[in-house]
């Protein structure tokens, strides 16, 4: 195969693949679990009753680029001195880590909304909690997907 | 709503030579707008044979039912005979004898003739024309012009709308170049900058026609940036964004829309999931999963059109407008019988000046194949046997990866193989045949994975396309179970023995989306192959079973 290039080196060998290389390391990585997520959690807040809604967790369903997934979190409140959020937890349950970052409001920062970008190596769950300043806990998690892609029709 | 009305009479005209265009544009017309529709034409200037597949699973509710039907079945739930002109346009039923009787379909010329005796018919002020993408991309002189050709075949066709999927694989500055000049609309209400989360393209455009206003909104293959290379669109993010569709339904509807058209390169079954939960849009006109659906199908007040692929169709829905609402809906999925059609004379001019460039590297013939050599299946298909072979034996590997597309044409027993065959299933702009190792676990990996993508029960995560084809590899899927435990019984079939998940295998692939892949491009590797194989006998592949279904 004269004509045919050979490939220059083991890292172009690699980023050849129809395999994203995240996902070829992903045996190698120590992951939380569901259950390491609510350990996390109950460290934070004991045994206290967490509730639903409230929360709005935008996510993809399908990371497009696991490595800068948009997340946007928004907790419905007042924000005013006598009911406000007060902190915006979140998880995810297939980080090495399950903590991945935490918010604190008060009153005075008028809505209770974040927005970031986090790497996501493998299809796995995002975890929110919010702490309401009257100390009531709510919490929603939704489940992005990622994948090696390609094939496509 | 009146009802549909298929494919007419056609079924019954036995023989070929009595098919003549008046009957294929029979339509027992309605209302006063008439929308006509053309998808997935991957850049087919000229008629082609092309199979329809004979394996396409439907999963979980879309089991059984349209477009998830093949052959028989088919056949059965449209009432439609055996050997008729409707089973070879719509099955791959005796394909090959069927495809000797009433030769190839398409032809953009043949279409233009359809074209203009409908706007004849119906004056061009109430007709309108819209194409649901993939249309810049899979022959060579759409690569060799950057989709010149096709873009200025369609402006001669007179389309009014489009959305796009292939056309972004030309890159984003180019995409750009063409649809801030084209006389066409270019619509995608899903695709926003990265940075700003600001339209990329109008979502939306309104039409006056036969006295009513009808507005198309276009949405762009949610999964482009997954499915295809992300590095030749880098600021653009796609998603389905369903609550944005939403508001833009409804917006139309306020600003008093009587008609609300939804131009989409979803999929069919992405597309039927979202008729029931997007609410006042009256017909989603589907692509990108090339289904030929000779009947609209119907959630709650939505129609959903399948016009099929490579030119094989086109869709005529007339539409009956009362007090602002849509009162009526009939339709016809027209086939383009090439040889019953007059082909328009300036389109066949426009195409064979498109053509002459390449005349001399296109018509060049390599091999002659003994066998059908066809794409379509959910896991094999003749002509991805066919390059899995060359790629194993020109990339001296033990195992080879094709990606399952669904375009390229078909060619019959006895057809030569000219390079123009090969480039119809090759041409793409990321080609680099590459060559690799991988784990058997990685290769099981990567298997449950595209499988995930075109298994999972619920449409949204589904990406269109067929499951990567494999070659010196076998295995077992259930297509019934979850990710990670539908493959089993992966086997090496040179040694006959089992994958091991530790073991590397010396494996070739192409049409990776990732950056900087190195190899030579895809067709080189086949032509050299083909070259000095001469003859093409590809035996029916038996290395896929499969359960679950």
């Amino acid at each position: 195969m004269a004509q045919i290039k050979p490939v220059a080196s083991r890292r172009q060998i690699l980023t050849g693949l129809a395999t994203a290389p995240l996902l070829l390391v992903i045996p190698n990585l120590a992951q939380a679990t569901a259950a390491a997520v609510e350990a996390e959690i109950k460290k934070l807040y004991g045994d206290k009753a967490i509730g639903s809604g409230k929360i709005k967790l935008d996510v993809p369903q399908i990371a497009e680029n696991g490595l800068v997934v948009p997340v946007t979190v928004e907790v419905e409140s007042p924000m005013t001195d006598a009911d406000y959020v007060k902190a915006i937890h979140v998880f995810a349950d297939g980080n090495p880590l399950p903590g991945v970052v935490t918010y604190r409001f008060t009153p005075a920062s008028g809505k209770a909304a974040v927005s970031f970008r986090m790497r996501l190596a493998a299809t796995q769950n995002i975890v929110c909690v919010a702490e309401m300043s009257n100390g009531s806990l709510h919490t929603t998690k939704s489940e992005v997907k990622v994948t090696i892609g390609g094939c496509g029709g | 709503m009146t009802g549909a009305s298929g494919l007419g009479s056609l079924g019954r005209v036995a023989a070929q030579q009595r098919l003549t265009a008046e009957q294929i544009l029979q339509f027992d017309k309605l209302g006063s707008i008439s929308l006509l529709y053309l998808t997935d034409i991957h850049a087919q200037l000229e008629p082609i044979y092309f199979r329809e597949p004979s394996v396409n699973l439907g999963i979980g509710e879309s089991a059984g039912q349209p477009p998830h039907l093949t052959d028989k079945a088919f056949r059965d739930y449209f009432k439609i005979a055996a050997g008729s002109a409707d089973a070879y346009a719509l099955t791959a039923e005796d394909f090959t004898q069927l495809a000797k009787n009433y030769g190839r379909m398409g032809g953009l010329d043949r279409i233009a003739t359809l074209v203009k005796m409908i706007r004849a018919e119906r004056g061009a002020d109430n007709v309108l024309l819209l194409d649901g993408g993939d249309t810049w991309q899979g022959s060579w002189s759409s690569m060799q012009t950057k989709g010149q050709d096709m873009v200025d075949a369609m402006v001669k066709l007179g389309v009014d709308a489009m959305v796009g999927h292939w056309e972004f694989t030309l890159g984003a500055d180019r995409v750009k170049e063409i649809t801030d000049k084209a006389p066409f609309a270019f619509l995608a209400q899903n695709i926003r900058s990265l940075e700003w989360q600001e339209p990329v393209f109008a979502a939306r455009k309104s039409y006056e026609k036969g006295g009513a206003r009808i507005d198309v909104i276009g949405q762009a293959m949610p999964r482009t940036p997954i499915a295809n290379p992300r590095w030749m669109i880098p600021d653009w993010e796609f998603g389905l964004r369903e609550a944005e569709l939403q508001k833009e339904v409804e917006t139309a509807r306020a600003e008093g829309a009587d008609v609300v058209v939804l131009l989409s390169h979803n999929g069919f079954d992405i597309d039927k999931k979202l008729a029931g939960r997007v609410k006042g849009i009256d017909i989603i006109l589907t692509a990108h999963t090339h289904d030929a659906v000779p009947d609209l199908v119907r959630v709650g007040d939505t129609v959903l059109v399948g016009a099929g692929s490579h030119g094989k169709f086109l869709a005529r829905l007339d539409i009956e407008v009362r007090q602002k609402k849509v009162a009526g809906v009939r339709y016809k999925l027209m086939p383009v019988f090439s040889d019953a059609i007059a082909p328009d004379a300036e389109m066949k001019a426009l195409v064979e000046t498109i053509r002459a460039p390449f005349k001399a590297v296109l018509s060049r013939e390599i091999a002659r194949t003994e066998s059908l050599l066809y794409r379509r299946g959910n896991f094999n298909g003749t002509f991805d046997d066919l390059i899995c072979q060359a790629m194993m034996k020109e990339r001296d590997t033990e195992l080879a990866l094709s990606p399952g597309f669904r375009w390229g044409g078909s060619l019959l027993p006895g057809d030569p193989i000219t390079f123009e065959a090969i480039a119809n299933a090759t041409a793409i702009t990321y080609p680099a045949c590459y060559r690799t190792t991988m784990t058997g676990e990685q290769i099981k990996v990567m298997l449950e994975d595209v499988a995930d993508n075109i298994f999972h029960p619920d449409p949204y995560f589904q990406a269109g396309g067929d499951m990567v084809r494999v070659g010196g590899l076998g295995y077992s899927i259930d297509v019934s179970k979850s990710m990670g435990s539908r493959i089993t019984g992966l086997t090496h079939l040179a040694s006959n023995k089992p994958i091991e998940a530790g073991k590397s295998y010396a494996i070739s692939g192409w049409a990776s989306v990732n950056q900087n892949v190195e190899g030579p491009p895809i067709w080189e590797v086949v032509e050299k192959y083909l070259s000095q194989v001469k003859t093409v006998r590809i035996e029916p592949n038996s290395s896929v079973r499969i359960s679950g279904t």
